[in-house]
């Protein structure tokens, strides 16, 4: 059951891809509301299977790697719908849909969908930590898609070589203030979840997870101050917020060990 | 029922002759009242813009109601005699009506401003009760056409003029333009046009520097801006966001050495430099800077002309849509006019205006 509706849920968000896609070619693309209703629909999907999937488990369902990468894919997605409209960028669905049908086609065909191992008693705490770590990433995912944006278009800026996407994609001052708020966004989200890790007990204490979330944090921490405080340029922001979560989805298998290793 | 249109356009007469022809927008209400009124028209719609003046009508039969437009026209310009006035029956007026609404008529190609005025037209006469059913059904189907083409087409995409190519540019760089500010150097024609293009689209604070003081102080008043001594442009340049060069100064005004320095201290806001000088104002090694976004008028002119080909492009597409839009409003005029599914005759110039 729980399956069907991550199914529609891929189906959504690969239709609204599809959309996208089949518009900008036929360079007809204009916002629609059948893009964002597809994406919706795929949150809302997305959100019964994690309900319904926590109902079944009794606590946060983030307990292997499969639901992992569909609570990232829906923290993606929420993250859109908080911040596309609110800067109009339409299109950062279009670029959003891809990454969370990738994600969630992966999920459904290349991971085990089996229960952890390690049965422990449902813990508040320990759960809001994991999940909130994860909506972290689901930030920093959406400021690589902003990143990528912003590139493209600088890009056509520069070079003086104006495709059609150029009238789809937003200017780039308000892609570079959405890739900066979601970099802090995420790194504030990250530190409270590894704090609230940290202040929980020592089972991350020593743990790979732990440096590699850790490193993750630095990372994001490094890139924000220089943002904020040294005022590197959008452009660079932009590259290093890309980089940055090319790096985390190349060690996504890190995560494996909050399934297995972190007792949820 | 037969629609009937009888006109002059910019690709039929120049302005010297349209002028003649054209109806203030306060009388073209009435002016629709009063020819609604001539024996053998049923309705009327009267369209007068400064590239056309068009006269709808519905008329139970083409040959009395082309003549009464014409009766019409000849009274109220004093019998103008002019092969300039095209003229449409059935079909092909309809299809007029449709490219005219979908600016495929208009002088720059897929220009909208003119679905508004025809807009205007056609609320004016039905005001005056000069409409009914037959042009009520047809303008608000050319509405939804020229809706239907301007969404589903890229007839109107992109700009087509160095002006707004520039502004254009400027809000995919900053947004909304309101909180710009925009620096002109030399205060020629063509900077003063990019400039108003930058106002019309909300920017509100724009210097001018010119070596002669009082063009700029002029060209500021006119602005509505402020105007600051030439030598003194650099002073006031850090807080500047779109810079406009067209100066007639045979060297760089503006060198990549110069703007480095202050790049750096403007941290993360771009600079957009449009240079319309020739020779240039601006060095163009400056478009190498990080947040620098250089433009020339070549430039410019070819995003223009890439839009304006992009346009051409879509005109089949625009075609075959208006087509389609034509057969429906015939199917539904048939029911009052089997003949209108014959095919519309090509534009005849009239003998007589």
């Amino acid at each position: 059951m729980d399956r069907l509706l991550l199914a529609i849920s891929t189906f959504c968000f690969l239709f609204g891809f599809a959309y996208t896609m089949h518009a900008l070619g036929a360079r007809v693309y204009k916002t629609s509301r059948l893009n964002f209703f597809a994406i919706l629909s795929g949150f809302l999907c997305q959100t019964a299977f994690l309900w319904h999937r926590g109902q079944t488990l009794g606590r946060c369902p983030l307990t292997n790697r499969f639901e992992v990468l569909v609570f990232l894919s829906w923290s993606m997605v929420l993250f859109y719908l908080l911040i596309g409209p609110a800067y109009r960028l339409s299109l950062l669905g279009a670029f959003t849909s891809p990454l969370v049908f990738f994600f969630q086609i992966g999920a459904l065909l290349l991971v085990d969908d089996v229960p952890s191992k390690l049965k422990l008693a449902p813990n508040g705490w320990l759960e809001m930590h994991a999940a909130i770590s994860v909506v972290a990433y689901g930030a920093f995912a959406l400021a690589g898609v902003a990143g990528v944006m912003y590139l493209a278009q600088e890009r056509q800026l520069k070079t003086h070589h104006i495709h059609s996407i150029f009238y789809h994609l937003p200017p780039i001052r308000d892609l570079a203030v959405a890739n900066g708020r979601l970099i802090i966004a995420g790194f504030a989200l990250l530190t409270v979840g590894l704090g609230t890790g940290f202040k929980l007990g020592s089972m991350f204490t020593h743990s790979p997870l732990t440096a590699w979330s850790v490193g993750v944090w630095v990372l994001y921490g490094v890139i924000a101050a220089m943002g904020r405080v040294h005022r590197i340029s959008p452009r660079r922001v932009a590259w290093l917020s890309v980089t940055a979560f090319s790096l985390v989805l190349l060690t996504l298998g890190g995560l494996r060990f909050v399934t297995e290793k972190a007792t949820l | 029922m037969e629609i009937l249109c009888l006109g002059l356009s910019h690709h039929t007469a120049p302005v010297e002759l349209r002028e003649k022809f054209a109806i203030p927008d306060g009388e073209v209400g009435a002016a629709a009242a009063q020819l609604r009124d001539a024996p053998g028209v049923s309705e009327a719609v009267i369209v007068s813009t400064c590239n056309r003046v068009e006269f709808y009508v519905a008329a139970e039969q083409a040959p009395a109601g082309l003549a009464a437009v014409r009766e019409f026209v000849a009274a109220r310009f004093s019998a103008v005699e002019s092969g300039a006035f095209f003229e449409h029956a059935t079909a092909s007026g309809v299809r007029h009506l449709f490219r005219v609404v979908s600016g495929l008529e208009s002088m720059v190609l897929g220009e909208t401003e003119i679905l508004g005025q025809v807009k205007k037209a056609y609320a004016a006469a039905s005001e005056s009760g000069a409409t009914a059913k037959h042009l009520n059904k047809l303008f608000q189907r050319a509405f939804n056409v020229a809706k239907d083409v301007r969404t589903n087409t890229n007839i109107t995409r992109g700009a087509v003029s160095v002006g707004s190519a520039a502004v254009d540019l400027a809000e995919k760089i900053f947004g909304k333009l309101a909180h710009c500010k925009v620096m002109i150097l030399g205060a020629g024609e063509t900077s003063e046009l990019t400039a108003g293009a930058l106002q019309a689209r909300g920017v509100k604070s724009i210097f001018v520097a010119n070596r002669n003081y009082d063009r700029a102080a002029a060209l500021a008043q006119k602005m509505s801006g402020a105007a600051i001594h030439f030598d003194q442009w650099q002073q006031h340049f850090h807080d500047v966001d779109i810079l406009i060069g067209s100066t007639a100064a045979p060297h760089y005004v503006l060198t990549t050495a110069q703007l480095t320095p202050i790049m750096r201290t403007r941290r993360d806001r771009p600079l957009f430099c449009i240079d319309l000088a020739v020779p240039r104002d601006i060095e163009p090694a400056v478009n190498d800077l990080e947040g620098v976004y250089l433009y020339d008028i070549d430039s410019l002119q070819a995003i223009a002309d890439h839009s304006m080909n992009v346009r051409r492009q879509e005109l089949t597409i625009c075609e075959e849509m208006i087509e389609r839009h034509a057969v429906e409003f015939g199917e539904w005029l048939a029911t009052d006019w089997p003949k209108f599914r014959a095919t519309g005759s090509e534009p005849q110039q009239a003998k007589t205006g």
